[in-house]
Parts: C-alpha cells; sequence; structure tokens
C-alpha cells in the first residue's frame, strides 16, 4: 500500500432539497486501500458513495480521480465499477454475458473478452458457470457474478454498496474473508459502504466514520475501537459504558475523572490534551472490565492506580451466555440505591468455569489506567 | 371459519354461483345462438334456419372479405405499431417522474377512457374537417405567408387549398392511435414501474450510454409488458367500429363496419355471424401467438 492519493472528495455537500445528505465532507483514500465508510443508516455514506459512481451530483465541492476533477464525468465514463446492494445482475442474460457486458461497451475483441470473463469468472470461483442464468443461482453466487462483472473492467476503484448485507451469517463471514482475498490479489482500490461495524472492522484498513452527513473519524479499525474521538463514535463501533464527569486532576503523568454515576474516581495513566473544562466522558469498553468474586471489603487492586479508584461493587443484574463469551449488566451498589447499570463481557476460557458468576450476586468490577478512553465530545 | 379459502367450497359457491349464471344465460347462450345462425340461411325475412351449412363461411372468405379482413388487420397493426412508439417514451417518462408527478401523469392518461367515445370521435372531426382548426390554423399561416411574399415582392402564394384530413384512411388511424394509445401505455407503464433501477445504473456504471442501456436492458426486460400492450391495443383496434364509420371514407371500412352492414342494411344475420366468428377466430389466434411468444422469451433471451 501506497501514500499515493486516488481519490479526493474535496468539501462535498450534498443537499436533497432541504435535506443536508452530505455536510462538508473532505476524505483522502490512497491506492491500494481496503476503505470502508461506515455509519448508521441515513448518514450519507451511500450518497457519498453516488457521488462517486456518478449517480448523484455534489451540491458542493469537488471530487478528484487521480487528481483529475470528475464533476462534470457521466457515469459511465469513470475509471470506477460498483457492486450494487441488489447486485443489479441483468436477469435476461446469462452469467458469461453478464460479465463480457462491460467488455462489449468497451468494444473489447472477441477472443481477448472471453478470455478475460473466464478469467474474471475463475477469480470468484464462478468457473464453468458462465452458461448458466441468474435466477439458477443462490445469492452468494449472484454476489460473485456482481464482482465479477465489475472487476473484469479492471477499475481504478471498486465501489462495494453494502456488499454482505443480503448474504447469511455464515456465508457472510465467508465472503469476509474472500473479499479480503481477493482484494490483495487484484491489487485494486476497494471502497465498501456498509452499517455493519463488525464488517469494516474485519475488512477495512482504514474507515471512515459518519453521523447525519458528517464525518465523525478516519482512522485504522483498531484506533477507531481503541481511540474513538467521539461519544458518537464510541458507542457505534463496538458496545461502551460513558460515564460523564469532570477532570478533577490533569497532570502530564495521570489524570482523574470525578463522575457523578460512580462511587469511585476514574484513575487514567495519561494526562489529557485539549480538554478546555466543562464536560469530559469516560469511554470503557465491556471486556476490558474483569469480574471478581466479592468475598471481602477489600477491592481488588490491578497495580496500576491508587487505592479506592478504578474499582466498583456491584449486583448481577442480567447475565447472557453466548457462547464464546458471556455479558453481564452489573448494577453498582450506591448507598442511596438504584446504581448505575455497566456492561461486562467475559471469555468463556474453560469448558466448566471456575468462576461461574450468578444473577444477584454481588461482585468487584476493576479495570486498569490505561482502559478508560477520554472523550471531549 | 374454514382453515383456508380452498375449503371454504360453501362460501365459494354461493359467491361464484350467481355471476355463473348471469354470464351462462347472457353471454355463453347468445353467443352459441349466433355462432348456430352462422351455419343457417335467411328462411324468411325474420326466420332464420339452421342448415349446418358452411356457405357463410365460404363467402366471408371470398377475395372480397378476405381483402378487407387482411386490411383490418393491417390498420390494427399499423395503430398498434404508433402506439408503441408513442407510448414507450411516454411510458419511460411516467415511470422516471417524481411520485407527485406520477399520479397526475397517469390521471392525464386515463382522463380519456372517462369521456364517452362518440363525443371524442365527433371533437376529432370537429379539429380535422375542412373548417376544423389544423385547416384554419393553416389558412391563417398561409395568408399571411402570402401577404409577406407580396411585401418583398415575390409572386403572391395563391389560394389556400384545404387538407384533406377527414374521411380517409388517414384520419381512421389517427383516431384508433388516439382512442388506443392508453391502453398500450398503461401496460408498458406497469412493466416498466416494476423494473429495478439499479439494473439500469449497473448498464451506466460498466460503462454503457443510454440507448444501449434503453435497447440492452430496459427493453428486453419490459419484453412482458410490450407483448400485453401489442395484444390489448390489437385486439379492440382489430375490431373498432365507430372509428371508421365516423373519421373514415368510403374505401377505409374495417370488418366491424362490413358486419354491421349485414345485421342491419343487408338483413343477413347468418353471412354477419359467420364473419363475426372469422374475427374472433383471428383474435384467438393472436392471444396464442402472445401465449406462445410469452412461453418462449425466457430461453430465447439467452
Amino acid at each position: 500500500m501506497t501514500d499515493k492519493p486516488i481519490i479526493t472528495f474535496e468539501n462535498i455537500t450534498k443537499r436533497f432539497g432541504k435535506m443536508v445528505a452530505v455536510d462538508n465532507v473532505s476524505l483522502t483514500i490512497n491506492e491500494g486501500e481496503f476503505f470502508s465508510l461506515l455509519g448508521p443508516s441515513g448518514c450519507g455514506k451511500t450518497t457519498l458513495l453516488r457521488m462517486l459512481a456518478g449517480f448523484e451530483t455534489p451540491t458542493e465541492g469537488r471530487i478528484l480521480i487521480d487528481g483529475q476533477d470528475i464533476s462534470n464525468v457521466p457515469p459511465n465514463k469513470r475509471p470506477v465499477n460498483m457492486v450494487f446492494q441488489s447486485y443489479a445482475v441483468f436477469p435476461h442474460m446469462t452469467v458469461a454475458d453478464n460479465v463480457a457486458y462491460g467488455l462489449v461497451v468497451d468494444k473489447v475483441a472477441k477472443v481477448e473478452r472471453d478470455r478475460r470473463v473466464d478469467e474474471a469468472l475463475e477469480l470468484v470461483q464462478l468457473g464453468g458457470l458462465g452458461h448458466r442464468k441468474p435466477d439458477q443461482l443462490s445469492g452468494g453466487q449472484r454476489q460473485r457474478v456482481a464482482l465479477a462483472r465489475a472487476l473484469v473492467k479492471r477499475p481504478r476503484v471498486l465501489l462495494l454498496d453494502e456488499p454482505l448485507s443480503a448474504l447469511d451469517a455464515k456465508l457472510r463471514e465467508q465472503m469476509r474473508t474472500e473479499l479480503c482475498t481477493l482484494q490483495e490479489k487484484v491489487g485494486i482500490t476497494f471502497i465498501m459502504v456498509t452499517h455493519d461495524q463488525d464488517e469494516a472492522l474485519a475488512l477495512a484498513s482504514r474507515c471512515a466514520v459518519m453521523n447525519r452527513g458528517v464525518l465523525q473519524q478516519v482512522a485504522t479499525p483498531s484506533d477507531l475501537y481503541e481511540f474513538p474521538n467521539s461519544r458518537f463514535v464510541a458507542d457505534f463501533i463496538g458496545s461502551v459504558n460513558l460515564f460523564e464527569g469532570v477532570l478533577a486532576v490533569d497532570e502530564p503523568s495521570h489524570a482523574v475523572i470525578r463522575s457523578p454515576d460512580l462511587p469511585v474516581d476514574i484513575f487514567l495513566d495519561h494526562g489529557v490534551t485539549g480538554a478546555r473544562g466543562g464536560a469530559v466522558w469516560a469511554a470503557i469498553r465491556p471486556e476490558k472490565i474483569e469480574l471478581h468474586k466479592k468475598t471481602g471489603d477489600e477491592p481488588p487492586n490491578l497495580g496500576d492506580c491508587p487505592k479506592g479508584t478504578n474499582a466498583v461493587a456491584g449486583v448481577i443484574k442480567h447475565e447472557a451466555y453466548l457462547g464464546g463469551q458471556s455479558t453481564y449488566e452489573v448494577e453498582t451498589l450506591t448507598p442511596t440505591g438504584g446504581g448505575r447499570r455497566i456492561k461486562v463481557h467475559r471469555s468463556n476460557l474453560t469448558r466448566w468455569d471456575q468462576e461461574d458468576f450468578k444473577l444477584g450476586e454481588t461482585v468487584w468490577l476493576c479495570w486498569h489506567a490505561c482502559s478508560p478512553a477520554v472523550l471531549l465530545s | 371459519m374454514e382453515q383456508s379459502w380452498k375449503q371454504a367450497k360453501a362460501v365459494f359457491t354461493a359467491a361464484l354461483g350467481p355471476p355463473l349464471v348471469w354470464l351462462a344465460l347472457f353471454f355463453l347462450a347468445p353467443m352459441a345462438i349466433v355462432w348456430a345462425y352462422s351455419f343457417g340461411h335467411n328462411a324468411g325475412l325474420t326466420e332464420i334456419a339452421i342448415s349446418g351449412t358452411f356457405a357463410n363461411y365460404a363467402r366471408a372468405i371470398e377475395p372480397l372479405y378476405l381483402k378487407i379482413f387482411l386490411k383490418s388487420a393491417w390498420v390494427a397493426g399499423l395503430t398498434t405499431g404508433l402506439c408503441l412508439v408513442l407510448g414507450f417514451p411516454v411510458a419511460l417518462a411516467i415511470t422516471f417522474a417524481s411520485d407527485k408527478a406520477k399520479t397526475w401523469l397517469l390521471l392525464l392518461i386515463m382522463l380519456p377512457f372517462w369521456t364517452n367515445l362518440l363525443i371524442r370521435t365527433y371533437a376529432l372531426i370537429a379539429v380535422l374537417r375542412t373548417e376544423g382548426y389544423i385547416n384554419q390554423s393553416l389558412a391563417w399561416l398561409w395568408k399571411g405567408g402570402s401577404g409577406f411574399a407580396a411585401l418583398v415582392g415575390l409572386q403572391p402564394l395563391g389560394d389556400f387549398q384545404p387538407l384533406a384530413l377527414l374521411h380517409n384512411n388517414f384520419a381512421v388511424i389517427l383516431g384508433l392511435v388516439y382512442v388506443h394509445l392508453p391502453f398500450m401505455v398503461l401496460p408498458l407503464y406497469s412493466a416498466l414501474d416494476r423494473l429495478d433501477k439499479s439494473l439500469l445504473e449497473a448498464s451506466l456504471d460498466l460503462g454503457a450510454g443510454h440507448m444501449r442501456t434503453l435497447f440492452k436492458v430496459v427493453v428486453p426486460l419490459a419484453l412482458p409488458g410490450i407483448a400485453s400492450g401489442i395484444l390489448i391495443t390489437f385486439i379492440p383496434a382489430l375490431g373498432a367500429y365507430l372509428t371508421p364509420d365516423l373519421l373514415g371514407g368510403p374505401d377505409s371500412q374495417m370488418i366491424a363496419n362490413i358486419i354491421e352492414r349485414q345485421f342491419k342494411r343487408a338483413n343477413d344475420w347468418p353471412f354477419g355471424a359467420a364473419m363475426s366468428f372469422v374475427l374472433m377466430y383471428l383474435t384467438f389466434i393472436a392471444i396464442a401467438i402472445q401465449a406462445l411468444l410469452a412461453k418462449r422469451t425466457p430461453e430465447a433471451k439467452g
């Protein structure tokens, strides 16, 4: 992967009547990336993709491909191809004719065309099915036809609109791996729109998270998960416990967040940059919270925070066994009662759990000083 | 309640009975009588003897009448073709109109249905006749042009000769196209509206222009709609009576006009009946051809 920009969105805004679908988005995508546009439905990610394909025109701003402004280039003249959410495989043509469609348009000679169609079908593991009609294929196979049809044109960028949403869970997982392998094999830049965070995290080399037309954060999947820049991103990617509070201590080496939601302080092993007073939020992922049996009044200490911080007692109010892990909701014990519910995930490391946590049991929750992420918005 | 509608036989019988009786009494029975007439001959002024003769059918396919059958088929075919060429872009435009405009456009298409055919045809006469407003407008333009020619010193154009727009084959075709256009537009629209629009986007995305998309994707996928549009236009056009009667000239007789004459002026019911049934058989053939084509379409479009 090089850092050579291939797609640049410059201050793109798209309005449909009064509705702002995309709000002043600037974004650069590099050659060879598997880039993902992620966000809830209606966040503008599909509109952004459709503007890149040429099906929508930006109200303001420019889109560059390889440094060339493509604002006035119609969709059929753009060096990008799209895999549609519904696959849009032509039902009246055979698989081979579907794949050959774009090559016929380009007036590729018959011999060369047949060779490239075979190659593309081989690539998506549909070799030998060229004579079939789309209604004789499964959903997964139809999607492969759509992939082959787009890839055979050797586009600069391949656009994928919710590529896995119509597949069942098992097939989705398989297609995920295959998309990754495929991208490595063909070396084409992929841009994928999805509302499924797992899909984005598993596939993308970089993700852009959008909400209400605004770009929230652009980062690698692990940075998005571990270093979200806002409550929206922290909450949208994975599951999170958010504690609103104020910075009681803010030194270069450590900081303390005091939250009315918790009876104890949240201790951090780093200073907070950019805080200007006012509310801050501590975001702690459920799997970063440890569950311990409550055997006495002495809270467990993980050794990296002062006594009386990062540990809280609570009662298990909800429990779900999910196979690989169990999820719990623990209500903190407060003198006044009616504590705050905290989500905890725990891997099932052994077949017979040594420490079996039961509904209604009182437990200690504790976390490391490096676990909370501090959010300023 | 019964478990399913299929098992609710009593309900079905009760609901189906009256219409069935009605159809049998007032549709099947009269048809059977006319069919029987077609094998008879006039025994008196009002009496028809059903003798099992095929003479009426033999007469119906004599060159004189055969020519009129063929001509009717040709006129109906031309009407259908023109309706298709005119209706397809209209249906396409309605499909891609905004939801609000769609409602209004469809209403406009259906509006003529709510007006009596006779009134519409007489209105067309008012437009087309020698003193109709087409000829009047042309005369006005002619006069203006003539005056202009005189002004710049050229020879004046001479007297305006009104165009013969009425009482000829042109008027009949125009009238038939006007009357049957909605029959074509509606099935086309319903076929096009069902089309997955992302297929068109996919075609553009793969580099095809709008024309190629139209002929390689839209038309093939709209074929069932086109076929039913053709059939639903061709059949009534083939049996058209009022339009050729009012708008046509002496040489624009269609088969329905001939049949009418047998029943009324010629008072030859057996011959009229025979010709009616020949027309009906032609219709059946058209339906059969369409059904055959519809069956073959999925494989043929490889």
